[in-house]
């Protein structure tokens, strides 16, 4: 079974923000909630660089572990998902989460910031796949149809890719190879407990 | 008020400090300064109605996979990169958008703008239905009231005052057929003041390139990038503006490791992924040019042979280019001299080396010698005509290269045949329309000949006292499509032109600036005109790859299309049947391709003649054929086999004759069969006793093993060719002809006959001739630095003054007069900072559009101002808060937010130009028709800007003027 991840190169990142508006367009995600953004650094300076981050989907996934409602599953293909229908909106996962992913549609104190959301790799969540259901409490289930995330499919570099580790790994690691520079795999140490080495 | 749930900015603050583990750096950004500086006023309702807690069902969406699905294509309407859109359509409503990985122009890819673009179809925020302004309250009307009563007010216009006294401002955004259609409509009206955004973007790149080898467009692709061992960007933010160009130009410099200089006053997004990085001073290109030919002509660099072969008047080049020693260019430009040379070595030798601008080099007073500037040092170093070399000029706009090809330009007729005699008896023979007819319609023979007002100068035009205006009356009344209100300098004075017309008319989309600006009262309607995604027709990418656009929903609300409004209102005028005689009319709606059939029957000059709907369409149902690199098809393929992505033109002959289109201009490594070609023998044969035409120099395959001028009926028969002429196509040549069918050429005759035969022989119609660097036609037949009209640098003014004043285009230029008056007054003392404009990657163009989708709305809040943080220190100016910039015209003043960065140096501040809505600290969203008011709302670069305006093309100056900028 392959195990899906997210690999930004951002030697190639350009900040155009097409991962982001691809995300609101497939998921129909409302003003104020975003699953997706772009980063930059040295904004404006030499060395100047840009990431697009969102849930990495991460191996042992730290929301999962403290969430009090246990909300949160993985799927075969190790994409982490949630119930909205559980998500008790207290924020634990937003404090434990090290990418900042999870949004809440309000400000608030535990309890009253509503339900949890966030990037969902494009698979929706618990309901019935490719129902109207999943549709308006997750969006998107691409993965159902044999598809990958928008954000990624879209991505006007190829900066971002999606797909299976080992996969998007390897295609990495040809493209530094090639090209003599990388910064590294960003984020992976993190969320999948491993580096590329080129 | 428009404010961001401080979830979401708590949780971008989070990223950031995650972010800090990656480079350890600095954690201010464009977007996060945005963010924390607090949120702009306005459009409650695109939050208000926005359920939140889930996903929201859209009325489009979701997908219901029980239903059949209709996948449609059509091309993204933003940039002119041509990505194309593949939407997926259930009951006729537009549901979801996916990657179209076969398009070999963005394999799927999107920018922001192209993965939002369903948006544009949802319309929140768009016209619904024709309006009127009635003593100053917005008004619905019915399509027949507004035709009717617009129609009898052109004619009660056109009676009292002249033809000339309308103006007919187009747009980039037009399909092909319907840019063709509104420059025929003028002419049936009778003038030639007909123009579009091309005006205000490449026009001095259009006049540049064409005067110096031939034809006004890019020369390779985008694709070609990949071939490119150095690559020079000057003026141009292709990050930001050109978005999925970076996917050819990423993997060029990866693969090939190529150089990347970025040429530009602000460290850009582009310049964050360059080699190397040179800063220079807004406005003087042509010394930073003129400074790397120094060191290559010093040291040798130069490509003697291709020189020798290829190129006229170098050596008048080398004249000027002496004055330009290190010291001098550093002094005037702020390049250091070995920085310099370094590039130009590499630019000289690391070949093939390409150069690639934008509007940082055309929109200025020597826009036009900028460009020629560019083609020089590309002759000089022989990188023009082959694989990735060449002047990649990134056009602005979806369709701005094909809206100028098709002439929606005061100097043209379609396709570059000009507005002389000849050329309108070309239209007329075209047409089938009486040429003494056609006279009747203008003023008289000297108006139809006189080139129009360009779109700068219009509100000049209403202005000016009538006798400094050359026609017969000032401008009464605009006719505006698709053309937004805030892309041109002078704005304060734009808008006392706006009060003063008679009648304003807005077709677009949405309302656009020209709706809410002003102080009108009466007489101004808005058509609501459908985007190009809700009809059909084809569009030209900039790499000249023209795509046809299928329909993917109907118009929305009571929109309709270019084609149905031109041709009601052609009725109401009484010309419909003459000028729409061989065009097929289906319920009022000319049908596209029987426009581009015509199109192609008229369109030799620049080979627009083979590519029929039929072709276009077979290539857009074949894309996964063509190469990533070469855009060609293998030759076995059905259907398209053999030809080149989008039959970029030249497409010479006949849609029969299957010419595979031109991918990269000028390649003489190529057979003209197969889009190889020379430079173009535009400009004679010989000039004072030395040859114009190339030596030595020649396609691949060609019989003539030489230069040789254009092809003509008299040219064919010298050489014995004609022999090789049907007897059908002598026919139409000596038809044309009359008197004297020698005279008849390659872009006359209307049986392709003569390109038929030259290209059986291997030669290309137009003639093998140099390219030429001295343009005697122009004014600087050399280009020669000249400082802007409002320089920082009174001393370097003195030296290097603009042009004396002159009259130009109906109307007086007084840039000189400015000049020397900024100078004596001290502006530069009261206005010390440079001020300089560009693109935002979420926005485009006057970003009326753009700013009415939610999904980019949300990630621009605020107009800005970038300003070096050792100009804020001294101003008293932090980060994210609200600033005046002030400009030295018309006590112009606009209240922003400042963004205190390195991007910007010392010295200079950049806005970005798609904002508008705000005037002078006031907000104007109340101006707008209710629900049409676009999200985010913001004053306008154009405010600012100031006088100035290119003598070839009249260009505005858009990338240099002064302001002061003082804490509110």
């Amino acid at each position: 079974m392959a195990r899906l991840k997210f690999l930004c190169d951002a030697d190639r990142c350009i900040e155009c923000n097409a991962c982001v508006t691809a995300c609101k367009n497939e998921n129909e995600v409302p003003w104020g909630i975003n699953r997706r953004r772009v980063v930059t650094i040295n904004d404006g300076k030499p060395g100047e660089r840009s990431i697009s981050m969102a849930c990495m989907h991460c191996t042992d996934a730290p929301c999962k572990a403290v969430c009090p409602v246990d909300c949160f599953y993985n799927t075969p293909d190790g994409i982490v998902l949630h119930s909205k229908d559980l998500c008790i909106g207290c924020g634990y996962c937003f404090y434990a989460c090290p990418f900042g992913a999870p949004q809440y549609p309000r400000v608030g104190n535990f309890g009253s910031r509503g339900k949890m959301d966030k990037c969902t790799y494009c698979a929706g969540g618990p309901e019935p796949d490719l129902s109207a259901a999943e549709y308006e409490k997750y969006g998107a289930n691409r993965i159902a149809e044999g598809k990958l995330p928008l954000c990624a499919e879209m991505c006007s570099t190829k900066s971002l890719l999606a797909g299976d580790g080992e996969i998007i790994a390897a295609i990495y690691k040809e493209r530094v190879l090639k090209r003599g520079y990388g910064s590294g795999a960003w984020g992976w140490k993190t969320a999948y407990k491993e580096t590329i080495d080129v | 008020m428009l404010i961001k749930r401080k979830s979401a900015a708590a949780a971008r603050g989070r990223l950031q400090a995650v972010a800090a583990g990656f480079g350890g750096a600095s954690l201010v950004d464009r977007r996060a300064f945005l963010k924390r500086a607090g949120f702009t006023a306005g459009a409650l309702a695109a939050v208000g109605t926005i359920q939140v807690g889930t996903v929201r069902r859209a009325e489009a969406g979701p997908t219901d996979f029980q239903q059949p699905i209709e996948r449609k294509k059509n091309i993204c309407t933003h940039c002119s990169v041509g990505c194309t859109v593949i939407a997926e359509v259930q009951n006729g409503v537009w549901v979801g958008q996916e990657p179209a990985w076969d398009s070999p122009i963005n394999r799927g890819s999107h920018c922001a703008k192209g993965a939002a673009i369903r948006e544009l179809v949802h319309g929140d925020r768009r016209l619904k239905y024709p309006m009127k302004l009635v003593d100053g309250a917005w008004q619905r009307i019915s399509w027949d009231d507004a035709i009717n009563e617009i129609g009898d007010k052109l004619l009660e216009i056109r009676e009292a005052s002249g033809p000339d006294a309308v103006y007919w401002l187009g747009s980039a955004k037009y399909s092909n057929e319907g840019a063709y259609l509104l420059r025929k409509f003028a002419a049936f009206w009778g003038t030639n003041s007909v123009d579009h955004q091309a005006r205000i973007c490449h026009s001095t790149t259009v006049a540049g390139v064409a005067n110096t080898w031939g034809y006004g467009a890019m020369t390779n692709s985008y694709n070609d990038i990949r071939n490119a061992k150095t690559i020079v960007f000057m003026g141009s933010n292709a990050a930001e503006a050109h978005p999925v160009s970076l996917q050819h130009i990423l993997t060029g410099k990866e693969t090939n490791r190529a150089n990347v200089f970025v040429f530009d006053p602000r460290f850009t997004r582009t310049a964050a992924h360059s080699t190397e990085y040179v800063r220079i001073r807004s406005g003087t290109d042509i010394a930073v040019i003129w400074g790397m030919l120094w060191h290559i002509f010093e040291n040798g660099w130069e490509d003697k042979e291709f020189i020798a072969q290829r190129v006229y008047g170098m050596d008048e080049v080398r004249a000027e280019v002496k004055k330009w020693d290190p010291a001098t260019v550093e002094d005037v430009t702020g390049v250091p001299g070995e920085q310099l040379r370094r590039v130009a070595e590499t630019f000289a030798k690391e070949r093939p080396s390409t150069f690639i601008w934008c509007m940082g080099g055309t929109q200025h007073t020597v826009g036009t010698a900028n460009v020629r500037a560019y083609c020089t040092l590309l002759l000089a170093t022989g990188n023009v005509g082959g694989f990735g070399n060449g002047a990649n000029i990134f056009r602005g706009h979806c369709n701005v290269q094909g809206a100028t090809d098709l002439g929606l330009d005061v100097t043209s007729l379609p396709l570059y045949y000009g507005l002389t005699e000849g050329a309108w008896k070309h239209w007329c023979r075209v047409w089938d329309v009486d040429y003494e007819w056609m006279v009747s319609r203008f003023e008289d023979k000297k108006m139809m000949e006189a080139p129009g007002i360009p779109s700068t100068r219009w509100f000049d035009a209403v202005l000016l006292p009538k006798d400094q205006v050359e026609q017969r009356d000032n401008l009464r009344a605009m006719m505006v499509f698709g053309h937004g209100g805030n892309t041109i300098p002078r704005m304060p004075e734009m808008v006392k032109g706006l009060e003063k017309l008679d009648l304003l008319v807005v077709g677009d989309p949405h309302p656009t600036t020209f709706a809410a600006i002003s102080q009108r009262k009466n007489g101004t309607y808005l058509l609501p005109i459908c985007t190009q995604l809700e009809t059909s027709g084809s569009r030209t990418a900039s790499n000249r790859s023209i795509q046809w656009g299928e329909q993917i929903v109907k118009p929305i609300f009571e929109s309709k299309d270019d084609y149905e409004v031109l041709y009601r209102l052609a009725k109401k005028l009484g010309f419909a049947d003459l000028m729409f005689k061989n065009i097929k009319v289906e319920n009022d709606r000319p049908v596209p391709e029987d426009i581009l059939r015509e199109i192609n029957r008229g369109g030799w000059s620049t080979g627009y003649c083979g590519q029929s709907p039929e072709r276009l369409k077979a290539h857009m149902a074949n894309q996964d054929k063509f190469d990533i690199v070469t855009l060609r098809a293998p030759k076995d393929v059905p259907e398209v086999g053999g030809d080149y992505y989008g039959l970029p033109w030249p497409c010479w002959g006949t849609p029969e004759y299957r010419h595979p289109g031109t991918h990269t201009l000028y390649n003489t490594n190529l057979h003209v069969k197969d889009g190889g070609g020379t430079f173009r023998a535009r400009f004679g044969v010989e000039r004072n006793g030395v040859t114009l035409l190339s030596e030595g120099s020649y396609s691949l395959g060609s019989e003539i093993q030489d230069g040789y001028p254009e092809f003509t009926y008299g040219i064919l028969k010298k050489l014995g060719w004609d022999a090789d002429l049907t007897e059908a196509e002598r026919a139409t040549i000596e038809r044309i002809g009359g008197n004297n069918p020698d005279a008849v050429s390659w872009a006359t005759d209307l049986s392709g006959g003569i390109q038929r035969v030259a290209l059986e022989h291997g030669c290309i119609p137009y003639g093998n001739g140099k390219a030429r660097v001295v343009a005697w036609n122009l004014p600087d037949p050399i280009p020669v630095h000249r400082e802007p009209i409002y320089s920082p640098r009174a001393d370097l003014v003195a030296k290097y003054p603009t042009r004396e004043d002159f009259r130009s285009f109906r109307v007086p230029n007084i840039g000189f007069t400015v000049q020397k008056a900024a100078v004596d007054k001290g502006i530069a003392r009261d206005f010390p900072i440079i001020l300089t404009s560009g693109r935002l990657v979420e926005y485009e163009g006057g970003g009326e559009e753009t700013r009415s989708n939610r999904w980019l709305a949300e990630l621009q809040q605020d107009m800005f101002v970038e300003i070096n943080p050792a100009d804020a220190a001294e101003r008293g100016i932090t980060d994210g808060s609200w600033v005046w910039v002030t400009g030295p015209e018309n006590n112009s003043r606009a209240r922003v937010k400042a963004l205190v960065t390195e991007r910007v140096g010392k010295g200079v501040a950049f806005m970005p130009f798609h904002f508008s809505g705000w005037f002078m600290g006031e907000d104007q969203r109340k101006n707008y028709p209710p629900g049409t008011d676009p999200i985010v709302l913001g004053e306008s670069v154009n405010t600012i800007t100031t006088y100035g305006y290119d003598p070839v093309t009249g260009m505005h100056e858009g990338k240099v003027t002064l302001c002061q900028i003082r804490a509110a």
